[in-house]
């Protein structure tokens, strides 16, 4: 899948649901934005059954990612900038 | 129409290339329900007699069953990552008029539900596996369902597929 296995993340939930992993962001988050499949995060285009939550935690994003093998995790990976602009699409 | 498969071509029974009638993707999970790699290719087969040309998007254990059971690619045609094709059609850099996504697990109906947003495609949803009826009832999104209890016999989805005829659709 390209740089977001490389990157340092940290899993929040694993084989669950897709449904599981959203009712988690908007449950756990205060701050989350909902965009569509295909949205790109990162390196990567997302995969959900729309629409799909990213939370957002100071530099932190937590988001779903899709695995054809293995379920859905939930990721959160710190990064400065694409923290930023999530937010920013927000607006 | 009149159409045989000669590797990756569609040619008609005199040989000569014939103008595709549409485009199809196939979208397969994980390969650890055993009917999936035997419906592709069946599907694939139909498709091409229809005109229609199939391309396959898997992970790369996926995509090599296919190509090790099809090495003279009698059947199979193009073979993509899936991850490359998602990006493919999210970035409109390409599209298909067809797509098959194969389901067992909450996985591919993830992957159902992306294709029919970012897809112009009718989106056929080929549920099969031990939990089939479970899946189904996942579905709140516009597609074709096809599903059957197949696990390792792959007779029961053949036959639901034969009785939709997504290639003539």
């Amino acid at each position: 899948m390209g740089c977001v296995e490389s990157m340092n993340y940290e899993i929040l939930m694993r084989n669950a649901s897709f449904r599981e992993c959203r009712d988690y962001i908007r449950q756990h988050f205060r701050e989350f934005i909902d965009v569509q499949p295909g949205f790109k995060i990162f390196d990567i285009h997302l995969i959900g059954i729309p629409p799909i939550a990213i939370g957002l935690d100071a530099d932190f994003i937590v988001f779903p990612y899709t695995k054809p093998c293995h379920g859905t995790f939930l990721l959160r990976i710190e990064d400065t900038a694409e923290a930023t602009r999530l937010r920013t699409l927000k607006k | 129409m009149d159409v045989v498969l000669n590797g990756q071509e569609l040619v008609n029974v005199s040989g000569e290339p014939i103008t595709p009638r549409g485009s199809a993707l196939l979208v397969l999970g994980c390969p650890q329900v055993p009917v999936q790699t035997s419906i592709a290719l069946y599907l694939i087969n139909r498709l091409k007699k229809s005109g229609i040309v199939p391309v396959v998007a898997g992970n790369k254990s996926a995509n090599t069953l296919l190509v090790i059971a099809d090495p003279d690619r009698h059947y199979l045609g193009e073979v993509i990552d899936l991850d490359r094709a998602v990006g493919l059609i999210s970035d409109k850099k390409r599209d298909f008029d067809r797509c098959f996504v194969f389901i067992h697990n909450d996985a591919g109906i993830t992957y159902a539900a992306t294709m029919g947003v970012i897809s112009k495609a009718k989106v056929f949803a080929l549920i099969y596996g031990e939990h089939y009826d479970d899946l189904v009832k996942q579905i709140d999104f516009p597609c074709t369902v096809i599903a059957a209890k197949a696990v390792h016999n792959p007779m029961p989805l053949k036959k639901a597929i034969d009785e939709v005829t997504p290639w003539a659709a």
